[in-house]
């Protein structure tokens, strides 16, 4: 987060941002207006009118019609206003414009992948070009995360058994955080990303420089790309610390001791069956927490995997 | 204060009431309410139905071939039956019969076994061919996706009818058995009026329920 | 010099099993009272671990499953154990007979079922503690809470059962202000408590069987895999969402308006001024009870439902604001040449007023669709329902505690010191969660066990703020307790109110009152009578020689 923007909001980077932190403190304003009435009226009546030190028969007005209906009707306009206009901007957002780049997003405990057009994909940043309406279609592979983007207003939840979709524009380059907002479990805090925002040629020359690295690399250096960004990382490690998940280093071929008792010697299909279904046989002494990599792994990146794995002597 | 109460306050008057008329309304008031919040607990099970049903039309159709529409319709008419048993019960203790009360009680409840020996027929039948809720469901031969849940729908919906009968038969059970006490007569009868209204509400729900299972089409 | 009378609800008759199978509703009360107390403190406990912990960015001393553990125990605590009875069950439960001018509720087995049915939900609880307690978030939000391997049934059972806790008192509740309302006692002669104890019943019988199924069918899918919510077996996991909301928001109005019914009790009692705009006040309790049904889905506005629906639900959600402004209106109005004495309850009532009107004024910036997309699940709906649960809610029911206190116990507390602490609790509160809005709108997302460190400093201040909040709560209970043994006698009427309540014993005799009373004059005929009180007699007294 940079420090600049407003008092309340942060800088806001997308064509929604300017609509909808006008209405901000429009409502802001009006408020602080009301919370004043409220507040000076009651604390100055309070006062005004405070026990002088002897009981006594007080005021009984209990109505005044002409009041009643101004501090009735005032109040309904305006929520009437305030709901009209927010509905409006709303609607702006959930239509997307026809021209928009599609990425597909997936979320994940607890990252986020994104697929390009061309089949280009990347954990955790998502790169976009400015001034270029994108939309998102995203889908969940296990529980319900939320897509949030503070600088672009924008925020759509994503669900395990539907697509939803969510659009934007930037409007200048930069980094952008990206939060997951819907609660989900131990890392839920730490599934975070980044949205790069890069000049529209940066953007194509990125994105195609891309599309040509997966093949052209061995396919070892593509299972080292992919144990980074597929985010691998965050569990295994390849130089035999201990972490979430047992380490990669010289762990091909060995026999390991499983949870239920039995042995297994990890050989590809146990990598294999690892990847797909995590669930199946999880080592001794960790925790069944790997989420299944099916549909996001095919299987020349399972491949790549494997011959990375046995190269960690 | 105790004495005035003996004096104006008969055996069965709790003493927070003023007369038995506030207590009696104030009994089948309450029950009225709480039979409100009978059928919402109902309400969520009917709404998720509703909404599996218009996703899934038909699986629903084809899951609903597998219930047995002539015990489903033996049963209704058996409740029906007994909700006529109950109101006579309420009407003999008005005119102070507690005999026939009695004999009314039990043919209800008697009508409330016969439901359940005749569910216990269906329910066993399912689960020997293992249309059963949820990952228990093993039965091959439905077509459609995720035929389970019209079974989780059924068994729960049928489930939770089923414990509401049996703990009518408990209440109507005690109420019976006060009434051969001769706690009650035509002076005081609220429980019997409240067992009566609740068996309504019981069979209202299956009448609700038989048509949405077993008559889809 | 006042006097306690000898025989009172407290002392007759004695004995611990006299107390366990009462069916007096001020001893069921009083009972339900110690229950939520016990439960604020340990929900406020789990607070002040979350705070501690969040004082620094990353892990401080505990881990995050630790930390989801413990705000689902903050907030399900709270929540259910602790704000949901806290007004009606505890102070309504005393209070509503007496000012209904009846022995006892209607149904007083019903009444101490439903302690016994809330002290076994509180019991799931606890051995949830001990099983390794739910850490799906007070909501239960499937498919996570399907899949997390914590005590989710356990809990969910727990809560299932303090529903019918909740739907009991509720129907006892409308029985027995339909029933036994003393001669004389039209409707609209009833105190305004008794109106939001009313509308708030009718919510609790309509809307909480809805949660028990749904809890229901959440548990039978971790048991059966029912395939309702779980998307793995062809269930909609937003279905639950929409069950869930369908009961937790209206739950929201349960919470809110007996503390608003509190309010108008407290504002004219000790304002010495016949209400503003009684029926206003009144309807408008119903207005909010029936719109609260219909306002669900603006907890959904960015979970994938159609924009019709998003658009329904927020104009809906407007309407329910309005009901609510009325009665601010009504209640400053109220000031409007009275004789206000700056007592303890007046300054909670004050304080309501402030911290009220900020959490409504930004419900009506959430509820803006826009601007939700940008707030949801930020720290700015934390700071919000703070505002409203605990700068509404809570203050009102310490404003009624200190209003109530002196009839159920016969003593007073010391002024001076509860005044006090009333500003600690009104700072340490606005230094906890005020800037909480500002970090929520900067981006910050709630749930979050670590965080960037552009956030640092408002944690840090809101974590010191909370330190101070607990402060307060802890004078507040010495001087309590110490008031009970020791505390002045505060005869029958402390406040010189109107209703029946200040016409019996201070405490109240087994059976409320001695002969059943009648009704003569409207709950705040102030501008008609100056109510008898011997405890305002001997202040001005002291004040004259003084």
């Amino acid at each position: 987060m940079d420090s600049t923007g407003t008092l309340w909001l942060p800088p806001g980077h997308s064509t929604f941002a300017s609509d909808v932190d006008f209405l901000f403190y429009v409502i802001a304003y009006l408020s602080l207006a009301f919370f004043v009435i409220v507040t000076v009226g009651s604390l100055y009546l309070a006062f005004r009118y405070r026990n002088k030190g002897k009981r006594e028969l007080t005021s009984g007005i209990a109505h005044n019609v002409p009041l009643e209906v101004t501090w009735t009707l005032i109040p309904t306009i305006l929520v009437f206003v305030i709901f009209v206009w927010g509905f409006k901007d709303y609607l702006k957002m959930h239509v997307s414009p026809k021209n928009a780049i599609e990425v597909k997003v997936s979320g994940q405990k607890w990252f986020w992948s994104f697929e390009y057009p061309g089949g280009v994909t990347e954990v955790n940043t998502l790169t976009v070009p400015v001034g270029k309406p994108v939309s998102l279609l995203m889908s969940s592979q296990d529980v319900i995360h939320s897509f949030f983007v503070p600088a672009f207003r924008t925020k759509m939840d994503v669900l395990p058994n539907r697509y939803t979709r969510l659009w934007f524009e930037a409007t200048a380059e930069g980094e952008y955080d990206i939060y997951c907002t819907e609660y989900c479990g131990k890392g839920h805090s730490e599934m975070l990303g980044k949205v790069l925002v890069l000049k529209e040629q940066d953007y194509n020359n990125w994105l195609s420089e891309a599309a040509a690295a997966s093949s052209s690399l061995s396919l070892e250096e593509y299972g080292e790309q992919l144990y980074r960004t597929k985010a691998c990382i965050t569990c295994h490690s390849v130089d035999g610390t201990a972490n979430q998940g047992p380490t990669w280093k010289g762990i091909f071929g060995k026999t390991e001791k499983l949870a239920d008792g039995s042995n297994v010697t990890i050989d590809e299909n146990y990598i294999r069956e690892s990847i797909l279904n995590p669930m199946a046989k999880i080592t001794a002494g960790y925790q069944p927490i790997m989420p299944t990599f099916q549909g996001i792994l095919n299987d020349r990146d399972i491949d790549a995997l494997i011959a990375y794995i046995k190269t960690l002597e | 204060m105790e004495q005035t109460h003996a004096a104006d306050h008969p055996k069965f008057l709790q003493h927070h009431f003023v007369n038995a008329e506030q207590q009696s309304e104030a009994s089948k008031f309450g029950l009225w309410i709480f039979l409100l919040t009978e059928i919402l607990l109902f309400g969520g099970l009917f709404c998720a139905y509703a909404i599996y049903r218009a996703w899934h039309p038909d699986v629903f159709y084809n899951a609903h071939r597998y219930l047995d529409v002539t015990m489903g319709a033996t049963n209704t008419a058996v409740l029906i039956f007994s909700s006529l048993t109950v109101a006579l019960s309420i009407r003999s203790i008005q005119l102070d019969k507690p005999k026939q009360t009695v004999i009314y009680l039990a043919i209800t409840i008697l009508c409330a076994a016969t439901f359940m020996v005749i569910k216990y027929f269906e329910y066993s039948h399912k689960f020997h061919l293992g249309l059963l809720p949820g990952k228990f469901y093993t039965f091959q031969g439905i077509e459609g996706s995720n035929p389970h849940v019209f079974f989780s729908i059924y068994f729960m919906m049928t489930g939770l009818h089923g414990l509401h009968v049996l703990g009518g038969m408990f209440f109507l059970g005690w109420v019976m058995y006060k009434t051969i006490k001769g706690a009650y007569s035509s002076a005081y009868y609220t429980p019997v009026e409240l067992g009566g209204l609740y068996w309504h509400l019981v069979d209202l729900i299956w009448i609700y329920l038989f048509p949405l299972l077993y008559l889809i089409g | 010099m006042i006097a306690i009378p000898e025989k009172n609800f407290l002392n007759e008759p004695r004995g611990l099993k006299s107390w366990l199978v009462t069916y007096d509703h001020k001893r069921i009360g009083l009972m339900y009272f110690f229950g939520i107390m016990f439960f604020f403190m340990l929900g406020g406990i789990f607070a002040m671990l979350l705070r501690l912990e969040l004082f620094n960015p990353g892990k401080d001393f505990i881990e995050a499953d630790t930390y989801n553990q413990f705000f689902t125990l903050h907030g399900a605590i709270m929540i259910f154990l602790f704000i949901i009875p806290s007004i009606p069950a505890a102070l309504g439960n005393i209070i509503l007979p007496l000012q209904l001018g009846a022995k006892d509720v209607a149904f007083p087995k019903l009444n101490l079922a439903s302690w016994y049915l809330y002290v076994i939900g509180a019991m799931f609880f606890i051995a949830s503690l001990v099983a390794g307690a739910a850490d799906t978030g007070w909501t239960f939000y499937t498919p996570y809470s399907i899949q997390t391997s914590t005590a989710v049934i356990m809990t969910g059972t727990g809560v299932f059962i303090l529903g019918f806790s909740s739907i009991f008192t509720g129907l006892n509740f409308i029985v027995t202000i339909h029933k036994l309302r003393a001669p004389g006692l039209t409707w609209f002669k009833l105190p305004l408590f008794v109106w939001g104890l009313y509308a708030t019943a009718i919510i609790q019988v309509l809307a909480t069987p809805v949660i028990g199924i749904t809890l229901v069918l959440l548990i039978l899918e971790r048991v059966a895999g029912i395939g309702i919510f779980d998307p793995a077996l062809g269930g909609d996991p937003v279905l639950f969402q929409h069950f869930f909301w369908f009961y937790s928001h209206p739950a929201v109005y349960i919470m809110i308006l007996p503390g608003m019914g509190i309010i108008s009790e407290l504002i004219s009692v000790h304002a010495t001024r016949k209400i503003f705009g009684y029926k206003p006040i009144a309807y408008s309790s119903l207005g909010i009870a029936l719109i609260s049904f219909l306002v669900w889905g603006h907890h959904m506005f960015t979970s994938g439902q159609s924009v019709f629906a998003a658009m329904v639900f927020s104009f809906l959600t407007f309407f329910v604001g309005i009901p609510s402004g009325i009665k601010v209106f009504n209640w400053v109005a109220t000031l409007y040449k009275g004789s206000i004495r700056f007592t303890t309850p007046m300054l909670y009532a004050l304080s309501f007023l402030i911290l009220f009107s900020i959490g409504g004024f930004t419900g009506i910036v959430l509820g803006t669709l826009s601007i939700d997309v940008h707030l949801h699940d930020t720290y700015f709906v934390v700071a919000h329902f703070h505002y409203v649960m605990m700068g509404g809610t809570v203050i009102a029911l310490l404003g009624g505690i200190h209003h109530w206190w002196p009839k159920i116990w016969g003593r007073m507390y010391n002024e001076t010191i509860a005044k006090i602490t009333c500003g600690i609790i009104f700072v340490g509160f606005n230094i906890t969660f005020f800037n909480q809005f500002i970090i929520g709108a900067k981006g910050m997302p709630r749930r979050y066990y670590d965080y960037s460190e552009a956030f640092h400093f408002n944690h840090a201040f809101s974590s010191i703020g909370a330190w101070l909040l607990g402060l307060g709560f802890v004078i507040m209970a010495i001087y309590l307790v110490h008031s009970i043994f020791k505390g002045k006698p505060a005869g029958d009427n402390p406040w010189g109110g109107l209703s029946l309540e200040w016409e019996t014993t201070s405490p109240p005799d087994p059976h409320n009152f001695h002969s059943i009373p009648v009704v003569e004059h409207g709950p705040y005929d102030y501008d008609k009578i100056i109510p008898k009180s011997a405890y305002q007699d001997e202040l001005e007294k002291a004040k004259a020689t003084a």
